[in-house]
């Protein structure tokens, strides 16, 4: 394959490129788990979902239609054609920049926190690993919280502009609980990064290096972090569920008595912006986890993404390798979003006062004698 | 470009703490602090403080600005009218600028700035995780362990103010 074509292009370019393509990804991805969570919802209580959408032009296809029609695909189209086309009011009585800013701002953090989650490697011809990311940043995990805190403006401002009693203790709550969970959530990774970071290393924070010290020979180094700290991987998975809002801790919207919560004002497009926002945080936090705790691209625990290949016999082309590692990481993470959904129609919401004590009398000390605990067992290690 | 993008972002940072103070609108003056923090972090940036400038974005960008939305929300203020400037308030205002325009003045004037030995190779202390611990823990060890206490006697002066300690036996 002649591959000189794309690499003569100049670099900013080459840039673009790559990150259209990412969100081209992305942004399918978001929809198409709108779909799934209508399906999975209706697969988990028992009825069909949405299954009679068609346009009339493809009806008269034999068999690959009606199948399309049961699975309900068409009824994504629907929905998002509803979206673009319909009315899009803004109440009278809103703070109109802030209305309108605010479904803005929760679509950015979303896109551009994936430009610096890796989401495959591919093996060079000696045989490395070379991460497939828009910015392999060595501050990786902290990039990730830092945009990813930002999401929570646009709940609060969305809450506030809107002007009216629901939508305002939606974001109100917001606040709270984002920030609250926020501090678990990083303090919970903490010990994931003890371990990456021996002593006598440069010291990175890089999301990377964490999948690549999960794919090290031996008992020990081939283990993945999630069964190596069971306790971060919960702690982190329970804040994640809070930071993206999503059952049962969707305080913010909690439509059994705040109406829509936050976004009880907004309608059409505007609307469309903050579900598939909330979608994007979910791949991408779900990404991440899969990064942390879950080995990445690594197919098993102890098995490598270079083993594989290695069977297979294509370790020697960069291109297989690479979409075998990001089939893999997609792989992982289409099956975390599926848990999501599972999650939400199993566990009941919480009451606000058991998300708050959850927060800061569970989670938070938890997560503190965890590090500790792994602070100090890693010491004895490393001394011995 | 690096020129332009400083001129740029200090100008966007001083304009938009200006319209911090200057704001009649709490939430408009929250969101102002905000750009202000983002631009802080892009001069970050510029340094190649790259940690730096995350850390910004992480604690005050995404937490304190958002407690503070927080707190205007909660206490729902509008603005509402302002009493006038009373003579003592503009006196003390003047004296106030006076005594910090001297203090930076003579900052800059007398201050003894070594000249640091710049070599591409190594890092900024901000720049990577390791080099900002390592003085974290060895130069500024004091400052660092006198602001967390300041902190500690901060987070004990909240709980005794909020708390409503009724007898004796509420303390035990």
């Amino acid at each position: 394959m002649d591959s000189s074509l794309y690499f003569d292009l100049p670099i900013w370019v080459r840039v673009t490129l790559q990150g259209v393509a990412v969100i081209a990804v992305l942004f399918p991805l978001a929809a198409a788990c709108s779909m799934a969570e209508r399906k999975i919802s209706a697969w988990i209580q028992g009825r069909p979902g949405p299954n009679r959408t068609i346009p009339p032009f493809l009806r008269w296809i034999p068999v690959v239609a009606p199948v399309l029609q049961k699975l309900g695909l068409f009824q994504l189209a629907a929905d998002g054609g509803k979206f673009v086309f319909k009315e899009d009011p803004i109440p009278g009585h809103v703070n109109k920049v802030y209305f309108v800013l605010a479904p803005i701002l929760a679509m950015i953090p979303a896109l551009t926190t994936i430009a610096v989650v890796p989401f495959g490697a591919y093996l060079d011809s000696a045989g490395r690993a070379v991460p497939l990311v828009l910015a392999n940043v060595d501050v990786g995990i902290l990039a990730v919280f830092a945009v990813g805190s930002l999401g929570v403006y646009s709940v609060i401002l969305a809450g506030w502009a809107s002007n009216s009693k629901y939508p305002f203790l939606g974001g109100v709550r917001a606040s709270a609980q984002l920030i609250s969970y926020e501090l678990s959530m990083t303090l919970s990774v903490l010990p994931v990064f003890l371990w990456v970071n021996a002593p006598g290393g440069s010291g990175t924070l890089s999301l990377f290096d964490v999948v690549q010290s999960q794919s090290q020979p031996g008992f020990w180094g081939g283990m993945w972090y999630g069964v190596l700290m069971p306790i971060s991987a919960f702690i982190f998975l329970v804040a994640l569920f809070a930071e993206t809002n999503r059952q049962p801790f969707d305080m913010p919207e909690s439509e059994a008595d705040l109406v829509g919560g936050f976004h009880t004002e907004y309608g059409a497009f505007k609307w469309s912006l903050f579900f598939v926002a909330e979608y994007c945080h979910m791949i991408v936090g779900s990404g991440v986890f899969v990064l942390l705790f879950l080995g990445g691209w690594h197919p098993l625990p102890w098995v490598s993404l270079e083993m594989v290949s290695g069977w297979l016999h294509i370790a020697g082309s960069p291109v297989l390798t690479g979409a075998l590692a990001t089939l893999l990481f997609l792989g992982k993470v289409v099956a975390f979003i599926f848990f999501f959904m599972w999650v939400r129609w199993t566990l009941p919401r919480f009451r606000y006062d058991q998300v708050m004590t959850l927060g800061w009398q569970k989670l938070l000390p938890l997560s503190i004698a965890n590090l500790i605990a792994y602070a100090l067992a890693i010491a004895l290690i490393e001394r011995a | 470009m690096a020129d332009l993008l400083f001129y740029v972002l200090g100008g966007v940072t001083l304009g938009t703490a200006a319209l911090t103070v200057l704001s009649r609108n709490a939430v408009n003056s929250a969101m102002f602090f905000l750009l202000s923090l983002l631009a802080t972090a892009g001069l970050f940036v510029l340094l190649d403080a790259y940690l730096l400038a995350v850390l910004l974005v992480l604690v005050y960008a995404g937490a304190v600005v958002a407690l503070f939305l927080f707190i205007i929300m909660l206490l729902d203020m509008q603005g509402g009218v302002r009493p006038p400037f009373t003579r003592a308030t503009i006196a003390a205002a003047v004296a106030a600028t006076g005594l910090l325009t001297v203090g930076v003045l003579s900052f800059v004037k007398r201050a003894q700035l070594s000249a640091a030995p710049v070599s591409p190779d190594l890092p900024v202390v901000g720049a990577t995780l390791k080099s900002y611990a390592a003085q974290l823990f060895t130069t500024y060890l004091l400052p660092v362990q006198v602001v967390g206490f300041l902190l500690l006697i901060a987070m004990l002066g909240v709980i005794v103010l909020s708390k409503r300690f009724e007898g004796l036996e509420d303390i035990k």
